[in-house]
């Protein structure tokens, strides 16, 4: 049976690292891949917010790794809601996000995208860190 | 040349460590609000009018002079970066300017507008130098019925001229006029628009007013849309120019500055038109010269109309200081702060104030050098700024704007009426009415009524003494052109801004995939 990975996307290093571990996932399980690329949309510039010629290239690198990629853009107050809302409307198996390192002072301080995933993902959910 | 050496006494009085501190304090200030959308130097003059109550004039107008020149290099900025023209006057900057950074020549495009803007500025401001006192001294001597044409010219022409609607302008001057007559008459002594209210009765606090409009307004209008798809800036290094750049660029800058002057200079301001003139030349120059990169991002189409530009703000300042008549909104309010400081705008505020005007003038060629020195290698720095989510920002712009507006009299009625007026000013953005004739109007009624009860007092009450003057009659003349001419143009050939408009769609097939606004 197939296999639905979600995967919370910015075109940045942590955004590679999930997609990447997610891809491979996705031949290992036999599965497909979306990709959530979300934002709060409330700055005029946001650079974790794909532009299309991200996005193409993304899904045509997928593609030659022989995995069926489907790309979802949204805004909202929560990206981490945004992500879970995906995961939930596609039936998710697996939840792939790039993780920061971040001390537990750090984390007080600046809420994250990732605590709010794990805590509310109905699926498992994978946390990978990009090769330092 | 008694100018000049009056200029020069203003440079000394500017050349302090203090001032040249606030000088720098305006031009960072000024480039920050003019880089980021929606907040021009219009409202960052409004949150520091009430700076003034603890600094002397000389400083205040120094940094004010700062920021309104800072503003319109930042507006370019984030017209080239994004191609989001924070106001009308940098559509055209935008047109060619994005192009230009698409192609990877953002640097160009912000060098040449920076460069452009700086010698505009200087020209400009040298020929306010000269024009000004001249005028001022012929304008001593008009009489009252003329200077009450002369303000009816100015509030026609910013209300028909720039606007895109008559209907829309006239209702923003009028609801100005009325906020403007709140209080007691002057004259009489009598209650107008009080409704019994002893705090209404002291009239409304002009820094409540262009705060409540600019900034609670603006704040507003932004929450109620406060999400939108992030756009994409271009990547941009440390602006440069190859002598190649230079060369072409000369000419757009002196023509674009030879335009921008007088429109500015006219009490009909507003840099929409010369900008328009100055693209439509430099479209049509290169189209001879047989080396048109119009529409694939020509640097002449940047530098022209930046100079245009600043040349247009550096011009408004002859009406202001000459006759008193404020004809941007930035100017309008800076007109507040004077009279804030109790000094009477107006033809003698020359020779009254002789040491605020030069230094006033110094301090802008200073301001427009530091510009120029401070901005080619911030340039990316600005850029950065775009980055800051909005609740942040606006709620440090709210927070100004409450302090400011009871700081104004210690009345925690101002914060209500702010309230209100920050509403209107909504009410305003939702249904397109243009702010600067409300600014206006409220500014310049009280002192166009204190004119017509001058002009009606001299002629004994009777109506025709408003014309008893030739210069009356001449501005009456001009005021009915105003109005019938941009009519009769219209129809012969489209407005600035429709052809602004499809401009901007004979490109739009070039970039459309990532012009996509998605809204929600």
């Amino acid at each position: 049976m197939s296999k639905t990975i979600v995967v919370g996307w910015s075109p940045d290093a942590y955004g590679e690292a999930a997609l990447a571990r997610a891809v491979e996932e996705a031949r290992h399980r036999d599965g497909r891949v979306v990709v959530v690329n979300a934002t709060r949309g409330d700055a005029l510039v946001d650079d974790r917010y794909a532009t299309d010629e991200q996005l193409t290239a993304l899904t045509s690198r997928a593609k030659e790794d022989g995995v069926d990629v489907d790309v979802r853009r949204s805004l909202g107050a929560d990206v981490g809601d945004q992500v879970l809302a995906v995961a939930n409307e596609v039936d998710a198996d697996l939840i792939v996000i790039g993780l920061r390192r971040r001390s537990p002072v750090g984390k007080l301080i600046m809420g994250s995208v990732a605590q709010r995933i794990l805590l509310g993902a109905e699926c498992a959910v994978l946390a990978v860190k990009p090769a330092a | 040349m008694e100018s000049l050496s009056l200029l020069l006494d203003g440079f000394a009085s500017v050349l302090t460590p203090m001032n040249l501190l606030y000088a720098a304090i305006g031009v960072l200030l000024g480039t920050f609000v003019g880089v980021l959308p929606g907040i021009g130097p219009a409202m960052a003059v409004a949150l520091l009018l009430p700076v003034t109550y603890g600094l002397d004039p000389v400083a205040a107008f120094i940094m004010f002079a700062g920021i309104y020149y800072g503003g319109m290099y930042g507006g370019s900025t984030t017209a080239i970066l994004l191609n989001t023209p924070g106001e009308s006057a940098s559509v055209m900057t935008a047109l060619e300017g994005n192009l230009m950074a698409r192609r990877g020549r953002a640097a160009q495009a912000l060098a040449t507008a920076a460069v452009g803007s700086f010698i505009a500025g200087t020209i400009g401001t040298m020929l306010v130098v000269f024009f000004a006192p001249a005028l001022a001294s012929v304008a001593v001597e008009i009489g009252a019925p003329s200077y009450f044409a002369l303000m009816v010219l100015a509030m026609v022409m910013v209300t028909s001229v720039l606007g895109h609607s008559w209907l829309r302008g006239f209702i923003a001057l009028f609801l100005g006029l009325t906020i403007g007559l709140v209080g007691l008459d002057l004259n009489t002594g009598q209650q107008r628009l009080s409704f019994d209210q002893p705090l209404l009765a002291d009239r409304i606090d002009i820094v409540v007013v262009a705060v409540g409009i600019f900034a609670l307004g603006e704040a507003l209008w932004v929450a109620a849309h406060l999400r939108r798809a992030p756009l994409h800036v271009v990547p941009v290094g440390r602006p440069w120019m190859s002598g190649g750049d230079v060369r072409r660029s000369w000419g757009p800058w002196l023509r674009g500055t030879a335009y921008g002057f007088p429109f500015g200079a006219i009490p009909a301001g507003g840099a929409e038109i010369p900008t328009f003139l100055s693209y439509l030349t430099e479209k049509k120059l290169a189209a001879r010269k047989g080396q048109d990169e119009f529409g694939k991002g020509a640097i002449e189409g940047v530098a022209g109309p930046e100079a245009a530009n600043n040349a247009s703000a550096a011009g408004t300042f002859v009406p202001l200081l000459a006759l008193g008549l404020p004809v941007t909104a930035t100017s309008a309010v800076m007109l507040a702060a004077l009279q804030g400081y109790g000094i009477e705008p107006g033809p003698s505020l020359m020779t009254d104030q002789p040491e605020l005007v030069w230094a006033l003038l110094a301090s802008l060629l200073i301001g427009n050098a530091l510009l120029l020195v401070l901005n080619l290698p911030l340039a990316p720095l600005w850029a950065k700024l775009l980055r800051i989510p909005r609740p942040q920002l606006y709620a440090g712009i709210l927070f100004f704007a409450a302090l400011g507006a009871y700081a104004a009299n210690m009345q925690a009625f101002d914060l209500f009426l702010l309230l209100l007026l920050g509403l209107l000013g909504l009410l305003m953005r939702r249904f397109g009415l243009p702010v600067l004739p409300l600014i206006l109007g409220v500014i310049l009624g009280p002192l166009m009524e204190f004119r017509l009860r001058e002009a009606m007092a001299i002629s004994g009450g009777e109506v025709s003494g408003l014309w008893s003057e030739p210069l009356a009659i001449v501005v009456y003349v001009i005021v009915a052109l105003a109005v019938v001419a941009p009519l009769v143009l219209r129809a012969v050939r489209p407005a600035p801004a429709a052809v602004a408009a499809e401009l901007e769609h004979e490109h739009e097939h070039e970039h459309s995939a990532d012009k996509e606004e998605v809204e929600r």
